[in-house]
């Protein structure tokens, strides 16, 4: 009885307003512990690169700049189409949105594809993380980035059934704009990871 | 599904319905918030006895209980299950969850379903640590590189489930923000919070924002230790200190998030057992966050030895001052209330004011280290061991006592002896202080900790410090005996026995499924005691 | 009850001078607060359930003045904090430098005329010396609880603390930062010697606390070395596997090595394991053990192997 399952919120009505705001907040709180996560990877770039600097400007060479280019343009298309995703579910065009969710699904796909030839030539090249500390922290961001991206594409396939399913309308969309704003900070992840490993010099 | 406006007369109790899946899959509230209760209580004790065996071994200076290694792997497990499993989660996870819906008016948190996420994770986490068991780690539980980096014994999986329980800590921190912000019931406004809110609140941005740190820390750790990557290891091109830099940076707001809700306890407490308003809301309400603010900014003065440099240390010690000014002014106000009060000594009020007594020494010795002259004398001594136990015991443990038995009646519904409970915080207080406060002694005679064998001229003070583990432990299983026996053999609970005027009393005990028939309107704050006219002293 | 160890340093004394001040102002607010505590518990206890109480939520002037007073007092003790750490982190002009190296689980210092000493540490009195550190494998941390001096050594990296030693005698050094098994082992001495002793000392002859080492008979020594060099850190000598392998019954011990080839315990066999111990492990150790060349002598050798003979 207690147990609150029969609508998605709790077994008391929670008012929809305040279930949306609620949702949008805790979302941007979680992105937040995103950022706060990344930040330490970050943080030891910047004391591994004033540290460093040479280190970075010649290793970061051996990237494929037009692999992380291609992945660039193909998050950010994503996270377009995913935009337009959930402008469609706001307006009741369900399986539209369900189709542009699809879609990022499979931009993120691709960008597991290019990741793994890249992750492949360099392992071809004797290039592991235990390489340098430059390849160190390659191999980290982009990692743990690339498992984000992951587990967004569960949640974004889940979506997207439930979408399809009808779950979602007009009136209540909250999941695939969560959902959005996650896919979203991923995205913005990678445009400052791509600059800083692959474009220094 | 439960239609309040119909059902006004019929009581469902919380705890009514059976069975280990309605407990296991519950998404209310309360039995979240004793799922904790019963899991960090479960911990404290494993951890606890860990610690006697710890002492038992110090009684003589000669490795003759214990060999070196185990020793070191006991207080590593002492360590990290202390602080993972009881304290971090501890007073947020438990009573954070049972009183904050209650508290602010509301029928429940914000992600009920989220709330037994983290429960799940918490287990999920438990269950890593048992194999982390079978090759114990021994590097302490602060896992300082080179040495965690490079033992032998099992450092990925212990260091894996303190990853997963930190996850388990952010998202609970981040269920309590929303719902302190969005869900407070019409008429409750920031300023008529409950003090233990306010707490809860600064705590739960500390759990939301230092935890993936820490996070973020211990899987580079594994990292290192399973791809080989070098960003503590100095024949790498890395920094063994960068390890320690990382990880203060979340473990420093960690202790906060310690002792700021117990901190919360007291400010509950002491008002209904005075039954005058407390003395200064807006210092107390502010001071928690100026706390969690500040505690962000001092985290390298735990590594004055550490090969930082001089600019560095002096700053970091100048803002350790700092954060000792806004936890000074709370215990001034707590103690300011008491002024022409109408005070009773019961059990929980004894544990609060303990808390204030034992905090205040905690506190103090802390000015000590916070001195960079003195730090250097005192830094991995057995000064740090006594000043850490005397504000997570003397504090946060004094807090969980004392919100155990404030608020058990309301939580359980029943009554446990009185009598019984005073003779156990009695124990409890005096094989405390045995046990710890000769540590400060032995810190400053330059007694180093994590000895496993020590020199001679220190045994008079250690085998005094194990007799008080004794008396303290003896107090602990009194008083655990006597809080599980009320839950079977108890007097039935009045809905108000200490006459409070916070929200959670004024429904009945143990409360209803949705906490409140009809969603209260806040018209004033809940520490009304006394209130005929303003009267400012 | 000594309260602290007696200050054998020039900055001891600053230390104890922060420590005493910290100490009587802590006391203070101890008692103030404790007093009014216990006071108030006393002086306001219910003695009715239906008596009135007034209804006061604050007081302005008193946050303002235990905001400021306490901010103040703390303000000063940091400066004061600060000042003697300054001092403790500029070490003079003329301060004669001491390489030490922290490896698990023993001291080594070199002095600047090339002497090696393992785990005691000689120093003149009232001549300031500077510590220059490093770690060979984990970090590690000097502490001299009588001079109050403390610094983490660490790998890759030099750390350096100084000090002047001012009264004559022996002072423990622990080890302060975990490093392991035998971190509650990784004990050591400052021996302070006069400077006439220290000049003695400098030359070369054996002074260990007065006694004159070298009339020993050689097993005695042996043991005396056994347990001054940290040999009994790695080697138990009741059978016990520590670190190394157990001097009970090692003395013509045969076995096996690493590479598999067969060993004997000679007389040989322990000197080339003190002297060069890579050079043969036994199967089923680690190659830990650091060499003691230019540590030990050649009759400090024979003193320990005769030692190793007594234990069957």
């Amino acid at each position: 009885m207690e147990q609150g399952n029969t609508e998605h919120s709790h077994g008391l009505h929670m008012d929809p307003a305040v279930e949306y705001s609620s949702s949008k907040f805790g979302m941007w709180l979680f992105l937040g512990t995103e950022i706060m996560l990344f930040g330490g990877l970050f943080a030891a770039y910047a004391i591994f690169r004033a540290k460093y600097p040479e280190m970075f400007l010649e290793q970061h060479q051996e990237l494929n700049r037009e692999m992380g280019a291609i992945n660039t343009c193909i998050l950010i298309f994503s996270s377009l189409t995913m935009a337009i995703a959930v402008s469609a579910i706001q307006k009741g065009k369900k399986n539209l949105s369900a189709i542009l969710i699809l879609i990022t699904i499979i931009c993120g796909l691709g960008f597991g594809v290019v990741k793994y030839f890249e992750y492949a030539a360099k392992f071809a090249h004797h290039i592991y993380p235990d390489t340098s500390i430059f390849f160190s922290l390659y191999f980290m961001m982009t990692g743990l980035h690339m498992l984000h991206v992951f587990i967004g594409l569960v949640v974004l396939f889940v979506i997207m059934v439930l979408t399809w399913k009808g779950k979602f309308n007009e009136t209540y969309s909250t999941p695939v704009e969560v959902g959005g704003l996650y896919w979203h900070l991923v995205d913005l992840i990678w445009i400052y990871l791509f600059p800083l490993l692959y474009l220094i010099g | 599904m439960a239609n309040n406006a119909v059902a006004a007369n019929v009581y469902v109790s919380f705890l009514e319905k059976k069975g280990i899946l309605s407990w296991l899959y519950t998404t209310d509230h309360k039995r979240i918030g004793i799922l904790y209760l019963a899991s960090i209580s479960f911990f404290f004790l494993i951890a606890g006895m860990i610690a006697l065996l710890m002492r038992f071994e110090l009684l003589t200076p000669a490795s003759d209980f214990v060999s070196p290694h185990t020793y070191n792997v006991l207080f590593t497990l002492h360590g990290s299950i202390m602080v993972f499993f009881f304290v971090v989660p501890g007073l947020a996870a438990s009573f954070g969850n049972f009183l904050i819906p209650l508290m602010i008016g509301a029928p429940d948190v914000a992600f009920p379903k989220l709330n037994i996420g983290s429960y799940w994770l918490y287990l999920l986490g438990t269950l890593i640590l048992l194999f982390a068991l079978l090759q114990p780690a021994d590097t302490g539980w602060t896992f300082y590189t080179p040495y965690s980096a490079n033992t032998d014994t099992d450092v990925i999986l212990l260091t894996f489930g303190v990853f997963v329980l930190g996850f388990s800590s952010i998202l609970t921190g981040l269920n309590f923000i929303v719902t302190i912000h969005k869900m407070r019931a019409p008429g409750m406004t920031w300023h008529r919070l409950p003090l233990f809110i306010w707490a809860s609140y600064a705590t739960a941005v500390l759990q939301l924002l230092a935890t993936p740190v820490v996070g973020i820390t211990l899987l580079l750790l594994i990292a290192e230790r399973t791809l080989g990557i070098g960003f503590f290891d100095p024949a790498k091109g890395g920094d063994p200190v960068l390890f320690q830099n990382f990880f203060w940076f979340y473990s420093h707001p960690a202790v906060y998030i310690m002792i700021i809700p117990a901190m919360g306890v007291i400010s509950e407490i002491i008002p209904v057992f005075s039954r005058k308003p407390i003395f200064g809301y807006k210092a107390i309400a502010y001071s928690s966050l100026g706390i969690a603010f500040i505690s962000f900014l001092v985290w390298a003065h735990h590594m004055f030895t550490s090969g930082i440099s001089e600019v560095a240390a002096t700053i970091f010690s100048f803002l350790t001052f700092l954060v000792a000014i806004p936890t000074a002014i709370k215990v001034f106000n707590w103690t300011a209330t008491l002024y022409k009060g109408s005070i009773e000594l019961h059990s929980a009020m004894l544990y609060a004011l303990g808390f204030i007594f034992l905090f205040t020494i905690g506190g103090l010795t802390g000015v000590f280290l916070g001195a960079l002259a003195a730090d250097i004398h005192l830094h991995d001594t057995y000064f740090i061991v006594a000043h850490m136990h005397y504000v997570m015991i003397g504090g946060t443990v004094m807090g969980f006592f004392g919100a155990i038995h404030f608020w058990y009646p309301k939580w359980f519904g029943k009554m446990f002896n009185e009598a019984v409970a005073k003779l156990a915080w009695f124990l409890v207080f005096v094989g405390f202080n045995v046990t710890f406060f000769p540590q400060f002694f032995l810190g400053v005679q330059g007694m180093p900790r994590r000895y496993a064998t020590y020199p001679e001229e220190f045994q008079s003070l250690m085998s005094l410090s194990t007799y008080g583990s004794w008396i303290l432990g003896l107090g602990v299983l009194i008083m655990t005996v006597n809080l599980i026996k009320g839950l079977f053999s108890g007097e039935k609970a009045p809905q108000n026995p200490y006459g409070s005027l916070s929200l959670e009393w004024q429904v009945p005990s143990p409360p209803p499924l949705e906490n409140f028939v009809e969603i209260p309107h806040v018209t004033d704050w809940p520490y009304g005691y006394g209130k005929k006219k303003e009267v400012d002293a | 009850m000594t309260w602290i160890p007696e200050a054998a340093s020039n900055l001891a004394s600053k230390v104890d001078g922060l420590l005493l001040v910290i100490t009587f102002i802590s006391i203070f607010f101890f008692v103030l607060i404790s007093a009014v505590l216990i006071y108030f518990a006393v002086k306001y206890r219910r003695r009715s359930d239906d008596e009135e109480t007034p209804y006061i939520t604050g007081n302005q002037t008193l946050e303002i003045i235990w905001t400021v007073i306490p901010s103040i007092l703390l303000i000063l003790l940091f400066v004061y904090g600060f000042v003697v750490y300054k001092d403790m982190r500029t070490p003079p002009k003329d301060a004669v430098d001491i390489t030490v190296t922290g490896k698990q689980w023993l001291w080594t210092f070199e002095y600047y005329n090339g002497k090696k000493t393992l785990n005691e540490l000689y120093v003149r009195q009232n001549r300031p010396v500077r510590m220059v550190m490093r770690a060979d494998d984990v970090i590690h941390s000097f502490f001299v609880p009588a001079f109050r001096v403390k610094q983490d050594l660490m790998p890759g990296r030099y750390t350096q603390l100084w000090f002047t030693p001012t009264k004559i005698g022996t002072f423990d050094i622990f080890c302060a930062e975990y490093c392991g098994t035998g971190h509650s082992k990784m004990l050591g001495k400052v021996i302070v010697l006069s400077p006439e002793a220290y000049d003695i000392w400098e030359k070369g002859v054996a002074v260990d606390g007065g006694e004159a080492v070298a009339s020993l008979p050689p097993a005695e020594l042996g043991e005396k070395l056994y347990k001054g060099k940290s040999c009994n850190a790695c080697h138990s000598v009741d059978g016990s596997v520590v670190i190394g392998p157990s001097f009970k019954g090692l003395y013509e011990r045969e076995g096996e090595l690493e590479d598999g080839a067969s060993y004997t315990a000679d007389e040989n066999y322990i000197m080339q394991s003190i002297l060069e111990p890579q050079e043969q492990i036994v199967k089923g150790f680690q190659p830990v053990m650091p060499s003691f060349k230019g540590i030990l002598s050649d009759a400090e050798i024979t003193a320990i192997i005769a030692y190793i003979k007594t234990l069957k």
